[in-house]
């Protein structure tokens, strides 16, 4: 009976459950799904972390290249980040070339680490004008249950904080490249931005970490990624009657989304080797 | 068609409404040096995979200067779209399509805002039934601290901590939207240019309704 009601008025259906301050799978207004982080599964990347939010999975892997850097900055290496939604992880994506979705998510991971400053890029350079680093950032979906951004920006903050690049030499007059895989050095990263979204059910009331269920039937987003002070946002409320109280809310809930999510990638840390 | 000038605090806004004759509405809007052609198609017909039964679907598309569009163009899309699927009454016209085209002709800070202002008025200038009109400042906070609104003559990207565009709504002045496009903010200095650029909203609607008044006393 209850499947066919929630089928039915999947609208009417949840607002039984918010009257009640409860969501139907059981969770509070304001509480986050069980997050499962595991960092450096995948042997043959600089770096990689997998990310399970809920039914939400997203993988991660940097891999570094050696490449001539950018005539503009040529101190500088750079990043590439990619995420792709493929047709594994939910009937809504369909095969062939990037969706809407998975380009402004692929833009939104450029945003975040551009405006953070969380990777210091003079460190990617090896020779000046000539050598750089190149991490290409692969962020795949396994299955699409809700809120993709905040796994994908916990996933890319985990994996580039697991990231170690071989050390590299250069011969002066062959010009030849030496790389000692023997000897890693891990990259600093300048800050650990992490990210908490809301969605916005019947105009006035704020879900964290909406499933893709509650996605579907919200009026609008916000997302706030935190870190110490440092705020970036995208709110995406539209014409939803948001006051500027439960703005305050969303961002005291991403500040401390921030420090869950740093004690998070340093337990998995520290219990693993590298 | 019209020019029409009207002063913000950052830098002069002028309009042209009508100016193409193809699309059933359009506007091209200069704020400071920054330039943007927005054109309206609709309500016409929809893809069937793009069709909802109870009401338009609104399409975006953002051109940049040069080259094809890029993931940045598309996230501006999703921005775009978010603000305008709840301002337009797409109730009113079920199974159809209302196409958003936007150019960017030059950039010079403030390309977010300048874009949502000139398709609310390239909207209006198609006579598109809407809930609210909206209006779009930037702000910028540079590094020591002091706030001022964009577009602004040699203001660059270099020197700012944080650039955010804020998308207001008439008449309560809500926040619609909001996204930071350059650095990150403190709370502090967020809610600094949200004030600021509440205040310099007026100025946007004060102007769009110029615009429109000077496109109807010509047709008289």
């Amino acid at each position: 009976m209850a499947d066919a009601f929630r089928c039915a008025l999947p609208k009417e259906y949840y607002r039984q459950f918010i009257e009640r301050d409860v969501r139907p799978d059981g969770r509070e207004l304001g509480e986050f799904r069980p997050t499962v982080l595991n960092i450096g599964s995948i042997s043959t990347a600089e770096g990689s972390a997998i990310v399970k939010l809920g039914n939400t999975s997203v993988i991660c892997g940097v891999k570094a290249e050696l490449a001539e850097p950018k005539a503009e900055t040529p101190q500088e290496g750079y990043l590439v980040p990619n995420v792709e939604l493929s047709a594994l992880c939910s009937s809504q994506f369909r095969p062939g070339p990037p969706g809407e979705q998975a380009q402004v998510l692929s833009q939104l991971m450029v945003n975040i680490i551009k405006n953070f400053h969380s990777v210091p890029l003079e460190d990617l350079c090896v020779v000046a004008g000539k050598l750089v680093w190149v991490l290409y950032i692969d962020l795949i979906c396994l299955d699409y249950g809700g809120n993709l951004i905040d796994a994908c920006v916990l996933a890319l903050t985990a994996a580039l904080k697991n990231t170690a690049l071989p050390s590299i030499s250069v011969e002066e007059e062959t010009q030849k490249i030496n790389a000692d895989i023997t000897k890693h050095n891990m990259l600093q990263l300048a800050c650990t931005p992490i990210s908490a979204s809301f969605a916005i059910f019947d105009n006035t009331i704020l879900l964290v970490d909406p499933t893709s269920e509650e996605e579907a039937l919200s009026t609008g987003t916000v997302t706030v990624v935190t870190d110490g002070e440092k705020i970036f946002e995208m709110d995406k409320s539209g014409g939803s009657q948001i006051t500027s109280e439960q703005r305050q809310m969303c961002f005291r809930r991403a500040f401390q989304r921030h420090r869950e999510g740093i004690k998070l990638i340093e337990d998995t840390m520290s219990s693993v080797d590298r | 068609m019209e020019i029409s000038d009207g002063s913000c605090s950052t830098a002069s806004m002028s309009c042209t409404l009508g100016d193409l004759s193809q699309p059933d509405g359009s506007a091209s809007l200069t704020h400071g040096n920054t330039q943007v052609a927005a054109a309206v198609y609709g309500p016409c017909e929809v893809r069937l995979s793009k069709e909802f039964p109870d009401r338009a679907t609104i399409e975006v598309i953002h051109k940049p200067k040069v080259g094809l569009p890029r993931c940045e163009d598309k996230l501006r899309e999703t921005l775009l779209r978010s603000i305008f699927e709840t301002a337009a009454l797409t109730a009113l016209h079920p199974r159809s399509s209302i196409q958003i085209i936007i150019q960017e002709i030059e950039d010079q800070g403030g390309l977010l805002a300048t874009s949502i202002n000139a398709a609310c008025l390239a909207l209006l200038d198609a006579s598109i039934s809407m809930k609210f009109l909206v209006a779009a400042v930037t702000a910028k906070v540079k590094h020591d601290g002091s706030v001022l609104l964009l577009p602004q003559e040699g203001s660059t990207e270099k020197d700012s901590l944080g650039i955010i565009t804020f998308v207001f709504r008439e008449p309560d002045k809500s926040v619609v939207c909001s996204f930071t496009s350059v650095g990150t903010l403190s709370l502090q200095q967020r809610n600094q240019c949200l004030s600021l650029c509440q205040e310099a909203c007026d100025t946007v609607f004060k102007f769009y309704r110029e615009c429109l008044e000077n496109k109807f006393s010509k047709i008289k």
